[in-house]
């Protein structure tokens, strides 16, 4: 049993920098991999609806009818689902957190391609 | 006899991270009853998984807690891998023991901040945590998260780390046992702690295990058991010794977590030399169809998932038994017959995961 | 690569006191009450661990049976006993501490006791 245990640390402590950040004023730690947020390249999207498929949190929603890609940035749990499984790579994981926001809301992206609706399955035979 | 008085304790408390609501009967100093209640931040978690699909519900899973949030997710991945059928690679297994390891250190190195700060050592508390920081940046490094670390998936895990990363990893852990050394030589030897410590909330072995409890709260009591030696991940091929202590006291459990840090170390460094090249995940087809119960010990003792499937992409249930809610008895015999002052020590001194609890 | 070993036993409900009582004097500890409703009908399933072995008794009932509690073996069953009468409404005999609905306080009440799975085939 000792007494003054703590001493050593807790002066070590007083003498050294803080260890904390003085964020914002200082930037937040970041590494390459860190999950921040997601974007999309709108003009590669083939509105195929995987990424909203696989959402975990139903964040995600595509409109065909209005060209849009939406996400809902409260909802988002920024898991990298919809980054893995989107076929044409057009969605990207950014590492900067998202900025934080007074109202809530959705954020709606224009996208230029929609997939066309399928034809019937016995073209599609003809044409393999 | 003396007058009995109710003293409600919590849900909110300062020294309770999260909500619990514990009804102590009292006479006079002396607690001689506690009825305990729970169901403040219940989510329904495990109704989730008849509206996800089963290779979805691993990001669900892995939010179930915070803290150990990747032996969440892995346990759940293990789970439809043994009914499935499925061969993890090895260099997953590795990884996922790796990132398991971190998870208890960071767990460990949480409470032993919170349990300090629970008999009123702030200096210490932030010394735990800022050695805790070290482990969330390698987190975040090699994962992408710090607390939610998202890499694990059925058929192995989502991101490999390279050789020249595990290398520095291997390094810093140097830095990191020299600090934790002299974290815990306070903890342990420290003569204010221990006093404060000894003796508080004794549980017998036969209670603990009677009782239901896991991890470090029966380990602490002799009660030798760790799922960790049922060999899931590459626990099976690296070498460790289990930590118990016989006293049943606030000190043994926490002499037994402090010596834990020690053993994980030195997992995550068998693993690191040990680790083979090759994949890390395989192509999952199908839907699995059956049931397993998956059992992974967390930082905090024994984690059950039981998971069954019906052959569809919705798994029928998923049940997620957490170490706090079987923990939770054998705090009501600690908590029998000691002194007011003493019941947060009591309660912070089975590492409490409420939220995991009522999932 | 199988981890542990487990088995199921399929037993009716008016043997489960006896069945737990006799993993109770060969030393098996509880693990976990899960209970699975399964189309109509509610599983339970109790896990013992001794050794790292699971042995699990397994109760198939209906919504309105009264499940004999065993707290009076295991004491700390309590807490999956009124989890199971909260979120499944499965009526439970002579808990040692019955908290009669108000363990796990949810705004629907039975909310496990109705399934609402999609069931698509892959």
């Amino acid at each position: 049993m000792t007494f003054f245990e703590m001493t050593k640390t807790a002066l070590r402590t007083i003498l050294s920098r803080p260890a904390t950040i003085l964020y914002p004023a200082q930037a937040a730690k970041k590494t390459g991999l860190s999950r921040g947020h997601v974007t999309i390249d709108p003009a590669r999207c083939i509105s195929c609806g995987t990424c909203q498929r696989k959402c975990p949190a139903q964040a995600i929603l595509i409109s065909k009818e209005a060209k849009t890609w939406q996400i809902d940035r409260f909802r988002c749990v920024v898991c990298n689902s919809c980054v893995d499984t989107c076929p044409v790579k057009c969605l990207f994981m950014d590492t900067q957190y998202s900025a934080p926001a007074t109202a809530k809301g959705v954020e709606v992206v224009a996208i230029t391609y929609v997939k066309p609706v399928k034809p019937p399955a016995g073209k599609t035979e003809s044409t393999g | 006899m003396t007058k009995q008085i109710v003293v409600p304790f919590g849900p909110q408390h300062p020294v309770l991270p999260e909500p619990i609501h514990l009804d102590l009967v009292l006479e006079d100093e002396r607690v001689v009853d506690v009825i305990p209640s729970i169901g403040y931040i219940h989510r329904g978690f495990e109704k989730l998984v008849e509206k996800r699909e089963f290779t979805e519900y691993t990001y669900v899973a892995e939010r179930t807690c915070g803290i150990c949030s990747f032996i969440h997710g892995m346990t759940y991945c293990v789970g439809i891998e043994q009914i499935m059928k499925i061969d993890v690679p090895e260099r997953a297994q590795y990884l996922r023991t790796i990132w398991s390891e971190y998870s208890r250190l960071h767990s460990h190195l949480l409470w032993l901040g919170l349990f300090a700060d629970s008999f009123g050592f702030e200096n210490l508390f932030m010394n735990a945590w800022r050695i805790r920081e070290r482990v969330l940046d390698v987190f975040e490094q090699t994962t992408g998260g710090r607390v939610i670390q998202g890499s694990c998936k059925i058929g192995g895990v989502r991101r490999d780390i390279t050789n020249e990363k595990l290398d520095e990893m291997a390094k810093g852990l140097d830095v990191l046992d020299r600090e934790m050394q002299e974290l815990t030589n306070v903890f342990l030897h420290d003569a204010t702690v221990k006093h404060r410590l000894r003796n508080v909330g004794i549980i017998s072995r036969n209670d603990a295990y009677m009782t239901g409890a896991v991890g470090p709260t029966a380990r602490g009591s002799g009660v030798a058991i760790d799922m960790r030696k049922l060999g899931y991940g590459a626990y099976g091929k690296l070498n460790f010794q289990m930590v118990t202590d016989s006293c049943g006291d606030c000190y043994s459990r926490c002499l037994v977590r402090s010596k834990e840090l020690f053993a994980s170390t030195d997992l995550i460094r068998q693993a690191i030399k040990k680790i083979p090249d090759g994949p890390v995940d395989v192509k999952v087809t199908g839907a699995p169809d059956g049931e397993y119960f998956t059992r992974a010990e967390q930082p905090r003792g024994e984690l059950v998932h039981y998971i069954k499937g019906n052959g569809t992409k919705f798994l029928v249930r998923s049940r997620i038994r957490t170490p706090t809610l079987t923990n939770i008895p054998p705090l009501i015999k600690m908590l029998q017959g000691c002194e007011l002052a003493d019941v947060p020590v009591i309660v912070l001194s089975i590492d409490p995961c409420i939220s995991c609890t009522e999932r | 690569m199988t981890i542990g070993l487990q088995t199921i036993k399929p037993i009716e409900v008016s043997r489960l006191i006896g069945e737990v009582e006799t993993l109770k004097n060969a030393g098996y500890r509880l693990a976990a009450i899960s209970c699975v409703k399964v189309g109509e009908v509610f599983e339970i399933n109790y896990s013992f661990d001794k050794e790292y072995e699971l042995e699990n008794l397994r109760i198939t009932v209906t919504g309105d049976t009264e499940v004999p509690s065993i707290t009076g073996m295991y004491w700390g069953a309590f807490v999956y006993e009124n989890e199971m009468h909260d979120l499944f409404g499965i009526q439970v005999r002579g808990m040692n501490i019955d908290f009669k609905g108000t363990f796990i306080r949810t705004a629907i009440k039975y909310p496990f006791s109705v399934t609402t799975a999609k069931g698509e085939k892959p």
